[in-house]
């Protein structure tokens, strides 16, 4: 056990080039059975056919492919990122302008429409993005993972343990991926069955309207505390630590900007809780896509036992799934809509994955493994199906219920 | 003054709630890069060639602005292929001047200064380090000065030179610059300096060495005979600013030399190495004996503030929480929470946090 943590913990900190934690990783810490569930995994695994010396030359070709666009990296990669920020603080002071004259119609929609996409460029395609240190090598102090701060609840240092260490290194390993559910949900039928797992449709929705804060909470790990494994000293310190940030987050949204409206202080408030609202639908339905969808799988431990890097990778592949769109539609997911190539590769800069896509499905294609894609629409509704499904007991592939249902999980759904 | 000053600060302190988590400052910086208090850029306006290898990048600050002393030098950052790379280089303008002057000559295979000298155009955007170094005039100019320079070596006694013809032209009078190149082409400032002994009292001894060999300190004392009863600066390559100390050692008076050099003085000291934790950054590395702490911290993916990084900018500094690093150039250790330590030159003792 002790070994399996040792290894992961030093994978991590060469894959994900962020922050290394600063505590040392807890060996006797697992997650509550409810998130890793009681039983094998259900399904057999798509990459089963694989050889132990294909899945090295896999992972030998993933190498390949990474170190070809790391040396690759260059000025019309700088240019694109700043190009980005630019925008999003164009779009967010022109919102916010705009919001001072919330009284007029006209003003109202157009600021809460620019202020809604500046909320979700700054969340995905430049926050989410530059804490992954993706900026990193550019040596700018101001677009660095260990300087930048985001509009969004989570204070970027506890973001960072939990989702690029614990999310990237762990994925889909039930027991150790948080992400799986995010403590609150079951997603995959190994999970343990309980009852109040029939309101997980209605948990869903409410979460997607306050992802944010969701997400700021379960950074705090308050299920541990529950069990016990997480002393309630040091929680109450990262709340501490979270409400000195969150406070001024609200004040600007709900307090400042509204006076400065003057007699359009409600019209301004509102604007502004609804731009954070579809930032929180957005961001919501794009990462549960990542992950979720039919034809993603998951894991049990023991598989982090001596994971080679070929098997990391293959892993990565088999947990996550694409987003098919436009240009534009990627960069407003903040790429996460190439979420295949954001879990192989989780420290590239965003703007390379629509470069690279082609050719990760080339080699899945080659190896027989599956590359999972499809429309925004298409993917969320196979999600809200699973967690409907999942509301009740059982849901795993050998039911008459499952056996309905046909994982598309083929190349010709990306097309 | 006082009340504006006052109010501009609550402002800016009260801009601070409504752009959060941005500063009001990165806004302004987006806007005009030059706008930017924390970030000092500085744009390219105009170019001097001053010689095949060598070229003056005349730029204008941003209001972030140190001005310098004559003769110190500035960190400057360049972005190539996407990556930002600092250097330090003389400022050859006037302090009160406008425009800041910096001369850099291309090293062969230096990529920052080929890029420099050769591939920046006008317009291009650069970062400005704080203005550092030692090797300046006193606040009383002494009555008999000697300046001894070799190649680039020029560019911070040509700071001094521009600055005493301007304010101070009677401190000439009786001043004497030896200057050694290869060829009277590649002298740097050339027409300058000839125009400055015109115009001033000024004596220039322009030594090429592919005809009359390097200086040595007996070439020294045939061509400035009063040699030892002058206070001097020097500044050229390692070989003769070596030569040139030993000579002031034996025969002259040591405290009447001041010497910039350009190039790293050789590690001399030693670290046992250790683990160093940089707190701002959340970053920890091990750091080999030996090994400056910031190359560990890089090798680490930290960001560091560095300049000349060779231990005489002080950009890099970074105040010591615990444990102890030793100077590797002098071997000294500092082991006192608080102390300022130069990433660059400092190796760790053991464990050590530094508060970058």
């Amino acid at each position: 056990m002790t070994i399996t943590e040792n290894r992961a913990a030093r994978r991590s900190s060469a894959r994900t080039n962020s922050v290394k934690p600063a505590e040392p990783v807890r060996v006797e810490n697992p997650l509550p059975s409810r998130v890793a569930g009681t039983v094998p995994t259900l399904a057999p695994s798509a990459a089963a056919h694989l050889t132990t010396e294909q899945i090295d030359a896999l992972g030998a070709e993933f190498d390949a492919l990474r170190e070809e666009v790391v040396g690759s990296f260059g000025e019309r990669d700088a240019r694109y990122i700043h190009k980005v920020i630019a925008w999003q603080r164009g779009l967010e002071v022109g919102g916010r302008g705009a919001l001072i004259f919330s009284l007029f119609p006209p003003a109202w929609l157009a600021g809460t429409a620019a202020l809604s996409v500046a909320k979700i460029v700054d969340n995905m395609e430049i926050g989410h993005n530059v804490l992954h240190g993706q900026w990193d090598w550019m040596k700018d102090p101001k677009i660095h993972s260990t300087t930048w701060e985001w509009d969004h609840a989570s204070l970027a240092k506890s973001w960072q343990k939990s989702h690029n260490y614990e999310h990237h290194t762990f994925t889909n390993v039930r027991g150790k991926d948080r992400d799986l559910g995010y403590a609150v949900m079951r997603v995959t039928p190994e999970q343990e069955w309980r009852p109040v797992d029939l309101l997980q449709p209605l948990t869903n929705l409410g979460l997607s309207l306050i992802f944010e804060w969701g997400i700021a909470i379960y950074d705090i790990e308050l299920e541990k505390v529950q069990e016990g494994t997480k002393p309630w000293s040091e929680a109450k310190a990262e709340l501490k630590a979270l409400w000195g940030k969150t406070r001024k987050q609200l004040a600007k949204d709900y307090l400042l900007f509204p006076l400065l409206s003057g007699p359009g202080f409600l019209q301004t408030a509102a604007a502004n809780l609804t731009a954070n609202t579809v930032r929180n639908i957005w961001s919501h339905a794009v990462i549960f896509c990542g992950h979720f969808p039919d034809g993603t799988e998951t894991f049990e431990e023991s598989r982090l036992d001596n994971e080679s890097q070929g098997e990391w990778y293959v892993r990565q592949l088999l947990g996550s799934a694409n987003l098919t769109g436009g240009k534009l539609f990627h960069t407003m997911t903040g790429n996460l809509s190439h979420q295949i190539e954001h879990h192989l590769f989780p420290d590239i800069p965003s703007n390379r994955y629509i470069e690279i896509a082609p050719r990760v499905r080339e080699i899945c294609e080659r190896y027989g493994l599956p590359y999972t894609a499809g429309s925004l629409p298409q993917q969320y509704g196979k999600v809200l199906r699973k967690i409907l499904r999942l509301a009740f007991p059982g849901g795993g592939p050998k039911t008459p219920a499952a056996a309905t249902e046909q994982p598309q999980r083929t190349l010709r759904a990306a097309r | 003054m006082g009340v504006l000053g006052a109010i501009g600060r609550q402002a800016y302190s009260a801009a601070g709630w409504l752009t959060q988590p941005l500063l009001p400052d990165d806004l302004l910086g987006t806007l005009n890069p030059l706008w930017s208090a924390s970030e000092p850029n500085a744009r390219v306006v105009g170019l001097r060639r001053e010689t095949a290898d060598t070229t003056t990048l005349l730029l204008r600050p941003g209001r972030a602005r140190t001005r310098h002393l004559p003769g110190q030098f500035v960190g400057l950052g360049v972005r190539i292929d996407g990556v930002w790379h600092w250097r330090t280089y003389s400022a050859t303008s006037r302090p009160a001047d406008d425009l800041l002057a910096v001369t850099v000559t291309a090293i062969p295979g230096g990529m920052v200064s080929g890029a420099l000298a050769h591939a920046t155009p006008v317009g291009a955007l650069v970062r400005l380090g704080p203005p550092a170094g030692e090797f300046v005039l006193p606040q009383q100019v002494p009555e008999k000065l000697l300046f001894v320079t070799a190649g680039s070596g020029i560019t911070p006694v040509m700071g001094m030179l521009r600055e005493l013809a301007a304010s101070r032209p009677e401190t000439l009078e009786g001043a004497v610059l030896v200057h050694c190149d290869r060829t009277p082409r590649d002298v740097v400032f050339g027409p300058d300096l000839r125009a400055l002994t015109a115009s001033t009292g000024l004596q220039l001894v322009e030594r090429h060495t592919a005809l009359e060999g390097r200086l040595t300190p007996d070439a020294l004392g045939d061509c400035v005979p009063d040699w030892a009863a002058r206070e001097a600066w020097i500044c050229g390559p390692a070989g003769m600013l070596d030569d040139l100390t030993a000579h002031w050692d034996r025969s002259g008076d040591p405290d009447a030399l001041h010497v910039e050099r350009f190039a790293a003085p050789v590690f001399g000291g030693d670290s046992t190495g250790g683990t160093v934790s940089f707190i701002t950054s959340g970053i920890a590395a091990e750091a080999a004996p030996g090994t400056p702490l910031m190359v560990a911290g890089e090798a680490a993916g930290a960001v560091l503030p560095n300049g000349c990084r060779m231990g005489i900018c002080h950009t890099c500094v970074g105040r010591l929480r615990s444990g102890a690093v030793r100077d590797l150039n002098t071997g000294e250790l500092y082991d006192t929470p608080g102390d300022a330590v130069r990433t660059c030159v400092s190796g760790a003792a053991g464990d050590v946090e530094i508060e970058l």
